[in-house]
C-alpha cells in the first residue's frame, strides 16, 4: 500500500475515515464507522470508556489496523504498520500519560528518538543545537525555559503536555490526535493547554481531540462525532448543537 | 572522597603511599571495568546476575580451549568472546521475548552457567582448578595486552586500570553523547513512552545484555593472564558487587537514570574500602558490614532523588 509522503500535505489535510470495522475476537470494538476531519479545524470525538473511542485512535496512529473499510487523507487510501510510520506521515498523537519522560531532561525530551546529531565519523548527539530548537519552539507556545537541563518533571502537568504538543508539530505534524490533553490538569494549568490547542487551528493543523469534558469540548471544538458501543450514533457541526444536546446523547 | 579522607587518616600506614594506590587502584579497575557494562543494562531498566559466572565459565573456557585443546591462547579467547556475547544474547532475547523480570531469568543463567562451568570441567580434567596456561602458545602476548604492568615511580600499575579508564570513557561517551545514549536512558525510564516514539528497545536490551557479557569476558581473560589458569569460582559476587558500585555511583535501580562517572566514583569507592580497611588494620570482615551499609544509603538518596521528579499526572 501506499506509504505517504509528507509532500502528500498541501494547503488542506483532510483526513476521512469509511466504513471501518475492527473486531478484536468476538468483541467488536468498530462497526461501520466513518468520519471526516479537516485541517484549521478541532476535531472532538466524545464517547464513554469502552465505546471505541481508543480503538479508533490507534486506528488512525498506525497502533494496529482496521479489518475492514478505507483510511484516506487528501483521498488518498493509506495505512500505517507502526505508529513511527504514521507520524514520519504527519499524523502524530500525544497520549494523555506517556506524553513525556519526567526523569529525562527537556531537551532529551523534546528529541527523543529524533535525536540531532553532529557532522563527522561518531555523529555526536548535537546537544547545543537541541538546547537551542528546544527553547525557541517552547517560546511558539508561550513556555519560557532558561534550562532545558532540567528534569522534564519539574514541568507543570499543563507544560508537558505543550511540550509533547509543540514536538509533534516540530517534527512535521499536520494531523495531531490529542488523548484527553487536560483530564489531569487543574483549571488554570488546563486553560494554558486550552489556549495552545485554539492556536493550532490558525497554523492549519487538523486536530482530533479525545474527551470526556463535555463543556470543554464544546467550547473548543468544530466537530463533534459521538461513538457508542462501537457504533458513530451522531455527527454535528458546532452550530447544529449545543452543551446540553451533547449531554443528552451521552446521557450525562 | 570522605571515604577517602577516612581512611586517609586511619589508615596511616601505607594507604597513602604510591603502593597503597596503586592497590586500590587494581581492585578498583576490576569492579570498575564490569560496572559500565552492568551499569548502562541498569540504566535501560535490567539487571544481569549471570556476569559473575561468565567470569567463571569464560576463563575456564579459555583455559580448557588453551591447555585440554591446545589451541594459541588468542584463538581460544575469542572463541570463549563469542560463545560469552551468546550467552549474552540469550539472556536479553529471553528476557525481552517474555517479558519477566531480567532479575529471574539472569538468577536463572547465573546458576545454569555456573553449574556446567564446574560440571564440565570436572568431567574433562577431574579438577576444578587448572594452571600452567603460561607455557602455551600466544600467552605472552595475551599476558602483554591484558596483565602488564606500567612503572611509575617504581611501583607496577596493573594495565588493567588504564582499560577501565579506557572503559569509562567511552561508556561516558555513549551515554552522554550519542543518540543511543538518549535511547538507553529513556528506555529505562518508560519502555511504553520510548516505545510510541519509536525507539527500539527491544535492540538496545539485548545489546546490552551482549555487553556486560563481553565485561565479563574481559575480566575473565585478565584474571586468566594474572592467576595462570582458571578456577570454576572465579567471579562469583562480582554480580552484586558490580550493581553496588554502579548504584553507590547514583544508578537507578528502576533505571532510567545514572553516570558512568558515578559508576567510576562507586568502584573507586569500592577499592579504596576494600584496600583501606587492610590498611587501616581493622579486620576485613567489616568490609562487608560498610559495603552494605553504602549500598542501603545509596538506595536511599537515589530513590528520594527520583521522587522529586516524578509528579503524578
Amino acid at each position: 500500500m501506499a506509504v505517504l509522503k509528507k509532500s502528500t500535505f498541501m494547503n488542506s489535510n483532510r483526513l476521512d475515515l469509511h466504513n471501518i470495522y475492527k473486531n478484536f475476537g468476538n468483541v467488536k470494538a468498530l462497526k461501520n464507522v466513518s468520519m471526516s476531519t479537516n485541517s484549521g479545524q478541532i476535531n472532538c470525538i466524545l464517547g464513554d470508556n469502552g465505546a471505541g473511542k481508543s480503538t479508533l485512535v490507534n486506528i488512525i496512529s498506525g497502533v494496529f489496523q482496521q479489518d475492514e473499510g478505507d483510511y484516506k487523507i487528501n483521498d488518498e487510501i493509506v495505512s500505517f504498520s507502526s505508529p513511527m510510520e504514521a507520524m514520519n506521515a504527519g499524523i502524530s498523537t500525544v497520549y494523555q500519560n506517556l506524553a513525556i519522560i519526567p526523569i529525562m531532561n527537556i531537551y532529551r525530551n523534546f528529541f527523543l528518538g529524533q535525536e540531532p546529531t553532529k557532522k563527522g565519523f561518531f555523529k555526536t548527539f548535537d546537544k547545543e543545537f537541541a538546547t537551542r530548537t528546544t527553547i525557541e519552539q517552547l517560546e511558539k507556545f508561550d513556555i519560557k525555559i532558561e534550562n532545558p537541563k532540567r528534569a522534564a518533571g519539574t514541568l507543570s502537568g499543563g507544560e508537558r503536555q505543550i511540550l509533547a504538543i509543540a514536538r509533534a508539530l516540530y517534527f512535521g505534524a499536520k494531523i495531531l490526535i490529542l488523548d484527553e490533553p487536560t483530564s489531569a490538569l487543574g483549571v488554570k494549568e488546563s486553560n494554558k493547554v486550552v489556549n495552545q490547542i485554539i492556536s493550532l487551528k490558525n497554523q492549519n493543523i487538523n486536530v482530533i481531540l479525545i474527551s470526556h469534558n463535555i463543556e470543554q469540548a464544546y467550547m473548543l471544538s468544530d466537530k463533534f462525532f459521538i461513538i457508542k458501543n462501537g457504533d458513530m450514533i451522531d455527527q454535528f457541526e458546532k452550530n447544529q448543537t449545543s452543551v446540553n444536546d451533547l449531554r443528552k446523547i451521552l446521557g450525562k | 572522597m570522605f571515604v577517602w579522607l577516612f581512611f586517609a587518616i586511619f589508615a596511616h600506614n601505607g594507604f597513602l603511599s604510591i603502593y597503597g594506590v596503586k592497590s586500590y587502584l587494581q581492585v578498583s579497575s576490576e569492579i570498575g571495568i564490569l560496572a559500565v557494562g552492568v551499569a548502562l543494562l541498569m540504566i535501560a531498566g535490567e539487571f544481569d546476575l549471570s556476569i559473575g559466572s561468565l567470569i567463571g565459565f569464560s576463563s575456564m573456557s579459555i583455559t580448557l580451549l588453551t591447555i585440554e585443546a591446545n589451541m594459541p591462547m588468542p584463538l581460544a579467547s575469542v572463541l570463549t568472546l563469542i560463545m560469552t556475547i551468546f550467552i549474552g544474547y540469550c539472556n536479553g532475547l529471553t528476557v525481552v521475548k517474555s517479558g519477566l523480570p531480567s532479575f529471574i531469568i539472569t538468577l536463572g543463567s547465573l546458576f545454569i552457567v555456573r553449574g556446567l562451568t564446574i560440571a564440565v570441567t570436572k568431567l574433562i580434567t577431574g579438577r576444578t582448578q587448572i594452571s600452567g596456561i603460561d607455557e602455551s602458545s600466544g600467552y605472552d602476548f595475551m599476558h602483554s595486552i591484558f596483565s602488564s604492568s606500567v612503572k611509575i615511580a617504581d611501583v607496577n600499575f596493573p594495565v588493567s586500570i588504564f582499560w577501565w579508564i579506557l572503559f569509562v570513557f567511552l561508556g561516558y561517551f555513549m551515554l552522554n553523547q550519542t543518540q543511543i545514549g538518549n535511547w538507553i536512558f529513556a528506555t529505562g525510564a518508560s519502555k511504553e513512552s520510548s516505545k510510541l516514539m519509536g525507539i527500539p528497545i527491544r535492540k538496545i536490551k539485548v545489546s546490552l545484555f551482549m555487553l556486560t557479557a563481553f565485561c565479563a569476558w574481559f575480566i575473565a581473560v585478565i584474571q586468566v593472564t594474572t592467576f595462570n589458569g582458571a578456577d570454576v569460582l572465579r567471579g562469583e559476587q562480582k554480580e552484586f558487587i558490580s550493581i553496588i558500585a554502579a548504584v553507590i555511583g547514583g544508578t537507578l535501580l528502576t533505571g532510567g537514570y545514572g553516570s558512568i562517572i558515578g559508576v567510576m566514583i562507586g568502584a573507586l569507592i569500592f577499592g579504596i574500602v576494600k584496600q583501606g580497611i587492610i590498611f587501616a588494620g581493622i579486620d576485613a570482615d567489616w568490609f562487608q558490614v560498610f559495603m552494605g551499609v553504602m549500598l542501603v544509603s545509596a538506595v536511599l538518596v537515589n530513590g528520594s532523588f527520583k521522587k522529586k521528579y516524578i509528579h503524578e499526572f
